[in-house]
């Protein structure tokens, strides 16, 4: 491999983070704290995809991806919903307005919100599920007329645990997105659904032969939902899913994030269901 | 096809040293033959050979006095072109906030000498990871550009060579500046070369050389051929891709697994594995902090690790995802197969596990299939 031409200095290191400054750091819930950050040189937050994530650096401590959970209509600052369960994201939940990060991305595949102009759309999440699905909504309610019914299924472990409780409640006074929230322990306070997220899908009004499907939770959760989604007679070419792995580089160099012939990075992390069918019964894949 | 005599054979390194190389190549430490930077032919193991089978490699003296004498050992080229330990980049505080600096030295010009046939095909395996997707490794990429290859044709292939099978070798074919072929004839010992870019016909225009007549071309083709019928071992490929991706559940790999340590031996020594970890550290100030990459293995625990434990927790986990992907995916990721017949996971693995033994007792034991549709 000669070297084609001078342009070998201009080769952009994928590996390096671009400085972005935290606006604001808002507690979710016990464990989950949302980030909005702006870039900190004047050229602009990069575009995203509903579904693509970014890899966040805290300086000295690490670098963890972290998928995007801000509304791509307001491409001007980066938001992301993090769950504090390991050294960065904690050290990333002690960050306050003013701190500075490092992102890299954004990075990955995105959710099918084109392919579902003219169907139907239900959304199965679980858990911090729901922030890599928030673009989503925010894109699917941005081009509300395109799109025919539309569900959001929500399964939180406590009350206490649901994110995003006052937009799911701005969206479910829109009356033209039907959302329903299940607990899988119930406080006294609770008086909604308890269980898990699977028994909302038979109470969701949608055309199973004509709708696209995003599921987005624990990968145990996911393949209950895609079975009750099969159930209920939708295609698997119809179903979505965004899977988890280890990732180092976000760029497929690494090979953490190997889920059979894919790479997480680039080739998902969302997947049609029938593409990776195979793999998904499978153990230590 | 031209003639290198044995006793102008260090016109060759000083050639490439004028060239402003660092020559890189085989030579003797700790009783294997490993690569390393060379000063002159001396350094080459002259008169040494090695011995290879499954978990054994022993270096032994040959009764001549071949410089090339020998197959791959414990070492290979990738330590060179994606080093195990690199420095990405360092970030300093400043102010409120870090200012990154990428890593961008320009690495020193390297002639790898001795490259075999199986190596170029890994290093070329290798290329299409770093450099051939939609991400490009700078890293990789600087130092490859700045890389003569001079490969050996194997006349002497050992215990745990396959490279025929894996249609990479014995010859030494595309992808290469320079090619040589060593010939020992009694008392004569000399080498055909040949170039293989215009960079090797350079190097090759400043060597005391002579044309090699009518017929000798015969004895090369001869030598290799013979290379060609001994391999020491050999893998059906056949539709293997399949072959695998259909058999998960294969209780063959509970077997391996039972002698598998999970060591990563095979993946240190393998010359195309690329997996890799980062390690971001910081001084003791905190001022000062730095992104490392190092080379990692799927075969170990952490390897897999996600918020909730580690997917792939067991043995035969780790061994099925090595193996599946060097033979099965990596067809899929990068249009070739990650193996490439050298043989070193099979000298290198102290359990003497065999991935040639491996497939073909998955073969061998196939549940009659009904023709696919």
């Amino acid at each position: 491999m000669r070297k084609e031409s001078h342009l070998v200095e201009e080769t952009v290191d994928p590996m390096v983070p671009r400085p972005f400054v935290v606006r604001e750091s808002r507690e979710e819930t016990r464990d989950a704290f949302t980030l909005t950050l702006e870039p900190q040189e004047a050229n602009g937050a990069p575009a995203f995809e509903p579904g693509q994530f970014n890899m966040i650096y805290v300086f000295g401590v690490g670098e963890v991806p972290v998928s995007i959970s801000g509304d791509p209509r307001q491409p001007e600052v980066l938001v992301h919903t993090v769950r504090a369960v390991g050294g960065v994201t904690r050290a990333l939940q002690k960050l306050g307005p003013g701190d500075i990060v490092g992102v890299r991305g954004p990075f990955g595949s995105a959710w099918p919100v084109d392919k579902a102009k003219g169907k139907d759309v239900v959304i199965v999440t679980g858990g911090i599920g729901l922030a890599p699905l928030r673009p989503a909504v925010c894109q699917i309610l941005g081009q509300r007329e395109k799109i025919g019914k539309f569900a959001l299924l929500y399964g939180a472990r406590t009350p206490k645990d649901i994110l995003y409780r006052e937009q799911l409640g701005q969206w479910r006074s829109n009356l033209d997105l039907q959302v329903r929230v299940t607990v899988d322990n119930a406080t006294r306070d609770w008086y909604g659904t308890v269980g898990v997220v699977t028994i909302l899908i038979h109470k969701a009004r949608f055309d199973p032969a004509n709708t696209i499907a995003m599921v987005c939770g624990p990968e145990i959760m996911m393949r209950f939902v895609v079975q009750e989604l099969i159930k209920e007679r939708m295609r698997e070419q119809d179903i979505y899913i965004s899977m988890e792995r280890n990732m180092k580089c976000a760029v497929g160099f690494c090979g953490h994030c190997q889920y059979g012939p894919n790479f997480i990075c680039k080739d998902g992390p969302v997947f049609r269901f029938s593409d990776v069918r195979h793999l998904f019964g499978l153990r230590e894949i | 096809m031209k003639i290198l005599e044995r006793n102008n054979f260090h016109r060759l390194f000083d050639v490439l040293k004028e060239s402003g190389f660092d020559i890189i190549g085989p030579t003797l430490q700790d009783q294997a033959i490993v690569y390393d930077h060379l000063e002159g032919v001396e350094d080459l193991p002259e008169g040494w050979t090695d011995e290879q089978a499954p978990g054994k490699y022993r270096v032994k003296k040959r009764n001549d006095k071949a410089l090339f004498g020998y197959v791959v050992g414990p070492t290979s080229w990738k330590k060179f072109l994606y080093p195990p330990r690199q420095k990405l980049w360092s970030a300093q505080k400043a102010g409120s906030g870090f200012e990154v600096a990428a890593e961008e030295g320009v690495p020193q010009k390297m002639a790898f000498l001795g490259v075999r046939s199986c190596e170029l095909a890994a290093i070329a395996v290798q290329d299409k990871i770093f450099c051939g997707g939609s991400f490009v490794d700078p890293h990789y990429k600087k130092r490859r550009e700045n890389v003569f290859l001079a490969a050996v044709n194997c006349a002497e292939p050992k215990g745990t060579c396959f490279c025929v099978s894996m249609n990479t070798g014995p010859r030494a074919l595309g992808g290469l500046d320079l090619s040589l072929t060593e010939m020992i004839e009694g008392e004569r010992h000399y080498f055909f070369l040949r170039s293989g870019s215009a960079e090797g016909e350079k190097v090759l225009s400043r060597l005391p050389l002579k044309d090699a007549e009518g017929g000798q071309q015969k004895k090369e083709d001869a030598l290799l051929e013979e290379a060609r019928r001994h391999m020491g071992r050999a893998m059906d490929t056949r539709d293997i891709k399949r072959l695998l991706y259909d058999n998960p559940d294969h209780p063959q790999w509970d077997k391996a697994a039972e002698r598998c340590l999970s060591c990563a031996n095979c993946t240190m020594a393998c010359p195309t594995c690329f997996c890799s970890t980062v390690e971001d550290v910081s001084d003791l100030t905190g001022e000062h902090a730095e992104r490392w990459r190092k080379w990692d293995s799927c075969f170990s625990l952490e390897f897999s690790y996600i918020h909730g434990g580690n997917v792939r927790q067991s043995t035969k986990g780790r061994y099925r995802q090595w193996m599946t992907h060097k033979l099965a995916s990596w067809q899929d990721q990068f249009g070739t197969s990650g193996c490439v017949g050298c043989g070193r996971c099979i000298s290198w693995c102290p359990a003497g596990i065999d991935i040639t033994e491996e497939v073909k007792a998955i073969r061998a034991d196939q549940p009659a299939r009904a023709e696919s549709p």
